[in-house]
């Protein structure tokens, strides 16, 4: 018998697997439950764009591309960085990925050596701590307080920062916590950047859906392009996350190292979903702004209902998730969600999913009809009532 | 109002309360709002959309186009008005094109809906013509597609 864990890659084995799978395993199991813990977007990609692909796979266009990416992607995407972002990218200082996911594995590869380390602001989404780790990087973990609204505050960073830090991710408009950084609140980060001359993977999937004023990319600060990799994608602004099609926005030395690897890697992201790709920048502003009055009046009602329940929980200004302060009803944020599942048949993701600073959280999506919202917080509130009596809170 | 309008047009079954959280206004003068929309005739009426194809209904529609002379002094108006009044009529438009209205019936059946036509529109003065044409299956109504909604496919996920 082969001893696996003897001869499989100790750093493969270090890596724990995704600590929530368990809870959604048993949730899948389960029927009659109101879900809220889905993380995409419940439209289906406009048809227009779809058609594109559809277009594209009856003309026969099942090649690979170039590694970078079709050219008239790249430059629609130029154009739309700038459009909507006031961001100048070259058509050679943009790579288009396999999703955001694949974005953010380029950059970290690209500049992380073993023993750099790499400040990743929690709760944030899961993936940044192990993509580190596998390209050789210290994770170093700055956990977001909610009297900051979960901003990171310079304070912190700079807390953060030893002789060995090579980059910050800043993940923003963050998922699970719904916050967003602005202007102010981002300058004051690039001084610190600037004066430790450190990078920057600004994380930006869900620029978007940001509400109540526009997304700022810390890449159009002064200073801040040279230093910075962007990663984005298609899924959240199109509702195409099956699609898999993200990009990098980098300066040209930059890109030139990432787009090694994603040539060796990867080849080219799927040539159909470029298509629709092209199609999504040309004619899609629309829909996306269709989908975020959307996202925005849900985001407005389903804060309001769960204030009106008696939870406490901050306004979130992006992406689609609300997330809300559970402590107070005396059970770890596991037992919480766990008890709701079973007792009244709603699922929620414990804010530990995101990291050990999500105790006393949940992340609810709202990503779902308002019905379906309606019905789901209506019975969480049934849920809290019964809690706090069981507790006499 | 024009987001009123829409919320309302896509879901009839927003309440008052709804909407005024969704749009950060307050309730009365959403509630108020809508008081005005239907007394003015902006908003005519709240209904479900049924596809009486998955019932026990016995239940056809048809379009008949209609090519009419149009009256001295009131046009298409009193044609119209005679057309729209009889119940059976479910919409009625004046048309551009080679013909003038189009009537939209609803009948029981086909004899039913021939009989109406026969008895009842071509009969109007000024009516020159009428082509009946039976609708032999809806896909989509009021931009609702006819289909069971769909089971949500997306994963849990993170």
């Amino acid at each position: 018998m082969t001893d696996y864990s003897k001869k499989l890659s100790k750093t493969a084995q270090s890596i724990s697997p995704s600590g929530i799978r368990k809870f959604f395993d048993i949730l899948d199991d389960m029927d009659d439950v109101t879900s809220l813990t889905v993380g995409q977007p419940d439209f289906a990609t406009p048809w227009h764009i779809r058609e594109a692909a559809i277009d594209a796979l009856s003309a026969g266009k099942t090649y690979y591309t170039s590694n970078a990416g079709l050219t008239p992607l790249r430059e629609e995407i130029s154009k739309y960085v700038k459009r909507r972002f006031s961001l100048d990218y070259g058509k050679d200082e943009i790579i288009t990925t396999v999703g955001g996911s694949e974005a953010i594995d380029l950059a970290m590869r690209a500049l992380i050596d073993p023993g750099d380390e790499v400040i990743i602001p929690v709760p944030s989404f899961v993936c940044y701590g192990p993509i580190a780790r596998l390209a050789g990087g210290v994770p170093v973990y700055v956990d977001l307080d909610e009297k900051d609204g979960f901003t990171l505050t310079p304070e912190k960073l700079e807390r953060a920062i030893t002789p060995k830090t090579k980059l910050l991710v800043l993940p923003f408009p963050n998922n699970p916590t719904g916050s967003v950084m602005r202007l102010p609140e981002l300058e004051k980060i690039a001084d610190i950047i600037e004066k430790k001359d450190i990078f920057v993977l600004s994380d930006e999937i869900y620029a978007e859906l940001t509400y109540k004023g526009r997304h700022v990319s810390i890449a159009s600060l002064d200073g801040m392009r040279e230093r910075t990799i962007i990663a984005s994608g298609f899924s959240k602004a199109y509702a195409m996350t099956g699609w898999r099609l993200g990009y990098t926005l980098a300066p040209r030395e930059i890109s030139v190292q990432m787009l090694k690897i994603h040539q060796y890697a990867i080849m080219c992201a799927p040539t159909a979903s470029q298509y629709a790709g092209i199609e999504a920048l040309c004619a899609g502003d629309e829909d996306i702004e269709y989908m975020k009055a959307e996202y925005d009046r849900r985001r407005l009602y389903i804060v309001n209902c769960l204030r009106s329940a008696g939870f406490e929980c901050y306004e979130p200004l992006g992406a689609f998730y609300v997330f809300p302060n559970i402590s107070k009803y005396g059970l770890d944020s596991e037992s919480f969600c766990s008890r709701l599942l079973y007792e009244n048949k709603v699922a929620i993701v414990p804010g530990t999913a995101f990291g050990s600073c999500g105790e006393g959280f949940a992340r609810i999506s709202y990503a779902y009809s308002v019905k379906h919202i309606s019905s789901a917080v209506e019975k969480l509130a049934d849920f809290a009532n019964k809690i706090k009596n069981e507790r006499k809170l | 109002m024009d987001i009123l309008l829409e919320m309302l047009e896509k879901d009839a079954r927003l309440t008052p309360e709804q909407i005024a959280i969704m749009t950060q206004k307050d309730e009365g003068d959403i509630k108020a709002a809508i008081d005005s929309y239907e007394s003015r005739g902006v908003i005519l009426g709240y209904k479900a959309l049924v596809n009486w194809d998955k019932t026990e209904r016995e239940y056809i529609s048809a379009i008949i186009e209609l090519k009419v002379t149009p009256q001295r002094d009131r046009g298409f108006e009193k044609i119209a008005e005679k057309i729209y009044n009889y119940p059976e009529v479910k919409s009625l438009y004046l048309m551009s094109g080679a013909y003038d209205f189009q009537v939209i019936l609803e009948g029981k059946t086909l004899r039913e809906v021939a009989q109406f036509v026969a008895s009842k529109l071509a009969p109007i003065d000024g009516v020159i013509s009428t082509a009946t044409h039976f609708v032999l299956k809806k896909y989509k109504d009021n931009g609702c597609v006819f289909k069971v909604p769909e089971k949500d496919e997306r994963i849990n996920s993170i």
